[in-house]
C-alpha cells in the first residue's frame, strides 16, 4: 500500500511506469510478431524464440566489439540470424510441418537447449551488456527519465510492424504466405512453393528475433540462458492478440509491459512474474468463456 | 549373426566392468605416491563461468604444491591430484557424481563446488561417508546451522558481503553530521538463498542502526529488468541502494542505474569483479561499492603462493585471466587440505577431518580457522569501490587503499 501511496502523492511516476512498460513491451512484441507469423503459417509454436533473441545479442555485442557503431549492429543481427533460421528450417524445421503440434512443441525445445549449450560452449555463461553509445532524456528534474535506446526499441517496433504488414498485403512472396497461411493444400495446387514459402516465415521470423536481440543487449543483459523470458512473452502476447493480427500484436506487447512494471512497482518484483501468469490464465478463461457464448449463439 | 553380436556385447560389458574395477581399485589405494581429491565441478550451464574459476584455481594450487614437493605423510612426499565430474549446474547431479566419486572412484577427500546451491545439495552426501569437504564457494549461512560435521568452509558466509556496506553509510552519516538512523536503504536482492541471506545481514545491521528500509524487492531469477524498482528508488531517494543477483543483478543494476539516470549516493553491490562492470560496463560503473572475499591488494602471505600479489600474478600467466576471488578461494581450499593431510599424518578421513576442525592457517587468501559449524571465523570481507575504472579497497579501514567516495557524484557531471 506504500507503493500505492507514492503514486497518489507523486503522480509523475505514473508516467514513468507508463513509459518505460510500453517501451519494454516493444521488445516483447517485436519477439511477438515472429512467433505469430510462424505459428500461423506453418502451425508450429517456436519454443526456441527467446534463443533467437540471445543470439541476436550475441551477434551485435560481436559485431560491435569488431569496431562496427552498435546502432549498426541491429540490422547485422537481424541478417544474421535470418540466415540461421533459414539453415535451422532446412535442418530441422521443415520436418515438423504438418505434424502434431506437440511434436513441433518437443523438436523446438530441444533446439532451444542445444542452441542455449551452444552459445554456453562458444560466448561462454558471462553476463554481457552493450552500451549503445545513445544518451539519456531527463523530464522534471530527473525524475522522468528515458533511455534514448529505448525509444530505438519503439521505433523498431513501428516500422518493423509496417514493413511486415506492407510485405503481406503486397508483395508476391507476402502474398503467397498469406495463401498457405489460410489453406497450405490449395496454395500447393495453385503452384506456390509452399516448402520456400515456410523456409521464408521462419527465416523471417529468427531475423526479426535477432533485431529485437541486438536492442535487448543494449537495453539490458544478455547471456547463453535468458532465452524463456521472451518465448514466455512472446507466447503470451500472441496468445492474447490472436496469430496474424500485428497492430495487436504490437498493442498487447504495450500492455503487458505497462502491466508488468505496475505489478513490479506495486506488489514488488517478486511478484512480477507471478502476476503475468495469473493473467494470462484470467484471459485465456475470460476467451473461453466468450468463444463458448458465440457457439451457443450459434446453435 | 544375433549370437554373435549378443557374444560380442558380453565381452565389451565384461571389458567395461572390469576396467571399471581397475580403476576403482587403484584410486581408493591412493595409487602408490598420489592422493587424489575428488569434486563436481560446474562446467557447463548457468555456472559455467564461476566453475572454470574454482577449477582453475584447484588446478593452480595442486600444480604449485606438486611442484614444492607434494604433501608429506609419514615421512614420505605424495602428489595431489583432482578427480572432477561436470555438475551441469544442477543439484541433483552434483549430489549423484558426489556419492559416485565417493562409492565408485573410492575418493576419500571431496572439494567444493561452486555456488551455495550445489554445496548444500552434496554436504548431505559427504556427510552420509563421513567424508570431509572442504569448500570455498558456498557461503550461505543456512550450511552451517545443520550440525554438519565434515563441511569445511574457508570464507565469509554471505550475510557479510555487505554488512560492511551499512556501516560505511553509518560512518558516512556521521561524518555529515547526521544521525546513522537518518539513512535509508533500498534492497533489491535475488531471490535465492545466498542472495537472501546477503539481504538478512544487510537488514540485521541496518536495524542495528535504526536506519529505515524503504524498498525491499525480491529480484525474480530470471530478472531481466528492474526499472520497477528503479523508479521507486527515483521516487524515495534513499541513500543507499543494495543490489545482489549474481552477476546478472550486478550488470543489470550498472547498466539500468545509469541508463534510467538514477542517483544514489552509494550503490552496492556483490559479484563486480566476476561480471567484470568495471573492464566491461566502462563508465557506467563507477562509484560502484563491491563486496569481495579477497582482493590481490590485501598483504595476506603464506609459504606456497607468497604473497596475494604473487598469486594473483601467477595465476594470470598461466591462465591468461586475473583471478577472481572465486578462484582464490577455490586454491585456498586445496591448501587447507594439504596442511590438515600433513597434520594428520594418515590417510584416514576421520583423523584428516580432525585435524581439518584444528586448522590455524595463513594463506594468500586469508587466516582460516574454523568454529565448530565448519566455517572460517578469522577472515573479514573486503569492500571495494570502482575508481576511474580500478577496484580501490575502501573498507575495513586496516586494509583500504583509498577513501570512499561519497555522495557518488550525479550522472550528468560523470559523462
Amino acid at each position: 500500500m506504500d507503493n500505492l501511496q507514492i503514486l497518489v502523492a507523486a503522480p509523475v511516476f505514473n508516467l514513468q511506469l507508463l513509459v518505460d512498460g510500453v517501451l519494454i513491451g516493444s521488445v516483447f512484441a517485436l519477439a511477438a510478431y515472429g512467433m505469430g507469423l510462424v505459428w500461423g503459417v506453418m502451425r508450429i509454436i517456436n519454443i526456441a524464440q527467446g534463443e533467437f533473441v540471445m543470439l541476436g545479442g550475441y551477434v551485435a555485442l560481436h559485431a560491435a566489439g569488431a569496431g562496427i557503431p552498435p546502432l549498426a549492429t541491429i540490422p547485422i543481427a537481424a541478417i544474421v540470424l535470418y540466415l540461421l533460421g533459414w539453415m535451422l528450417y532446412r535442418a530441422v524445421l521443415f520436418r515438423l510441418v504438418d505434424r502434431d503440434l506437440f511434436t513441433s512443441i518437443l523438436a523446438t525445445f530441444g533446439l532451444s537447449i542445444l542452441l542455449q549449450q551452444i552459445a554456453n560452449q562458444v560466448f561462454g555463461a558471462n553476463v554481457r551488456s552493450l552500451d549503445s553509445g545513445l544518451g539519456t532524456l531527463s523530464f522534471g528534474d530527473g525524475q522522468i527519465t528515458v533511455a534514448e535506446i529505448k525509444l530505438v526499441a519503439f521505433g523498431a517496433v513501428l516500422v518493423l510492424g509496417a514493413a511486415l504488414v506492407l510485405f503481406l498485403k503486397t508483395s508476391r512472396l507476402g502474398q503467397a504466405l498469406r495463401a498457405t497461411a489460410q489453406n497450405a493444400a490449395a496454395a500447393r495446387i495453385l503452384g506456390i512453393d509452399t516448402d520456400r514459402v515456410y523456409a521464408a516465415t521462419f527465416a523471417l521470423n529468427a531475423g526479426i528475433c535477432g533485431a529485437a536481440g541486438a536492442l535487448v543487449a543494449m537495453t539490458w543483459i544478455i547471456h547463453p540462458y535468458l532465452g524463456l523470458t521472451y518465448t514466455v512473452r512472446a507466447f503470451m502476447i500472441v496468445v492474447v492478440a490472436g496469430l496474424g493480427n500485428l497492430p495487436a500484436i504490437a498493442a498487447s506487447g504495450a500492455a503487458l509491459g505497462i502491466a508488468e512494471q505496475y505489478a513490479g512497482f506495486l506488489l514488488g518484483t517478486e511478484f512480477q512474474t507471478a502476476f503475468l501468469f495469473s493473467l494470462l490464465v484470467v484471459i485465456l478463461v475470460a476467451r473461453q468463456l466468450a468463444l463458448h457464448r458465440q457457439r451457443l449463439y450459434l446453435k | 549373426m544375433t549370437t554373435n553380436i549378443s557374444k560380442r556385447i558380453a565381452r565389451c560389458s565384461a571389458l567395461v566392468l572390469a576396467g571399471t574395477f581397475a580403476t576403482s581399485a587403484t584410486v581408493a589405494l591412493a595409487a602408490d605416491d598420489t592422493i587424489t581429491l575428488g569434486a563436481a565441478i560446474s562446467m557447463t550451464g548457468k555456472y559455467s563461468t564461476n566453475g572454470k574459476n574454482t577449477l582453475d584455481g584447484y588446478q593452480f594450487a595442486i600444480e604449485r604444491l606438486n611442484q614444492m614437493g607434494g604433501v608429506k605423510i609419514g615421512g614420505k612426499s605424495y602428489k595431489l591430484a583432482i578427480k572432477y565430474y561436470d555438475d551441469e549446474s544442477t543439484s541433483a547431479r552434483g549430489a549423484q557424481l558426489v556419492e559416485r566419486l565417493i562409492s565408485q572412484d573410492g575418493i576419500k577427500f571431496v572439494l567444493g563446488p561452486y555456488s551455495s546451491g550445489l554445496t548444500k545439495a552434496i554436504a548431505p552426501v559427504t556427510e552420509k561417508y563421513k567424508i570431509p569437504m572442504v569448500e570455498g564457494n558456498g557461503a550461505d549461512r543456512d550450511l552451517f546451522v545443520n550440525g554438519y560435521r565434515y563441511l569445511f568452509a574457508v570464507l565469509n558466509t554471505s550475510d557479510y558481503y555487505l554488512r560492511e556496506a551499512v556501516n560505511l553509510l553509518a560512518g558516512q552519516a556521521k561524518k555529515e553530521g547526521k544521525k546513522p538512523s537518518d539513512m535509508r536503504i533500498a534492497i533489491a536482492i535475488e531471490n535465492d538463498n545466498f542472495s537472501q541471506d546477503v539481504r538478512n545481514g544487510v537488514l540485521e545491521d541496518a536495524k542495528k542502526y535504526g536506519m529505515k528500509v524503504v524498498v525491499d524487492d525480491k529480484l525474480p531469477p530470471e530478472i531481466n529488468d528492474m526499472s520497477a524498482t528503479l523508479t521507486k528508488v527515483k521516487a524515495l531517494k534513499p541513500d543507499m541502494l543494495v543490489v545482489s543477483g549474481h552477476d546478472k543483478g550486478a550488470t543489470l543494476a550498472v547498466r539500468q542505474t545509469s541508463d534510467e539516470k538514477v542517483r544514489v549516493p552509494m550503490l552496492a553491490l556483490t559479484h563486480c569483479d566476476s561480471a567484470q562492470i568495471a573492464e566491461k560496463l566502462g563508465r557506467s560503473a563507477e562509484y560502484a561499492v563491491c563486496a569481495s572475499q579477497w582482493d590481490d591488494d590485501l598483504s595476506y602471505k603464506d609459504k606456497w603462493f607468497g604473497t596475494a600479489k604473487d598469486y594473483a600474478n601467477g595465476f594470470e600467466k598461466e591462465f591468461h585471466y586475473a583471478p577472481p576471488y572465486q578462484a582464490a578461494e577455490s586454491s585456498a581450499s586445496v591448501l587447507v587440505y594439504a596442511d590438515a593431510l600433513q597434520r594428520a599424518g594418515s590417510f584416514d578421513s576421520e583423523k584428516v577431518r580432525d585435524a581439518l576442525a584444528q586448522t590455524d592457517l595463513m594463506t594468500f587468501y586469508g587466516p582460516v580457522k574454523f568454529d565448530s559449524t565448519g566455517k572460517n571465523v578469522a577472515k573479514s570481507m573486503v569492500l571495494y569501490q570502482v575508481q576511474h575504472g580500478e577496484y580501490k579497497v575502501v573498507a575495513p579501514s586496516k586494509w583500504a587503499q583509498t577513501t570512499l567516495v561519497y555522495p557518488a557524484p550525479g550522472w550528468d557531471p560523470r559523462k
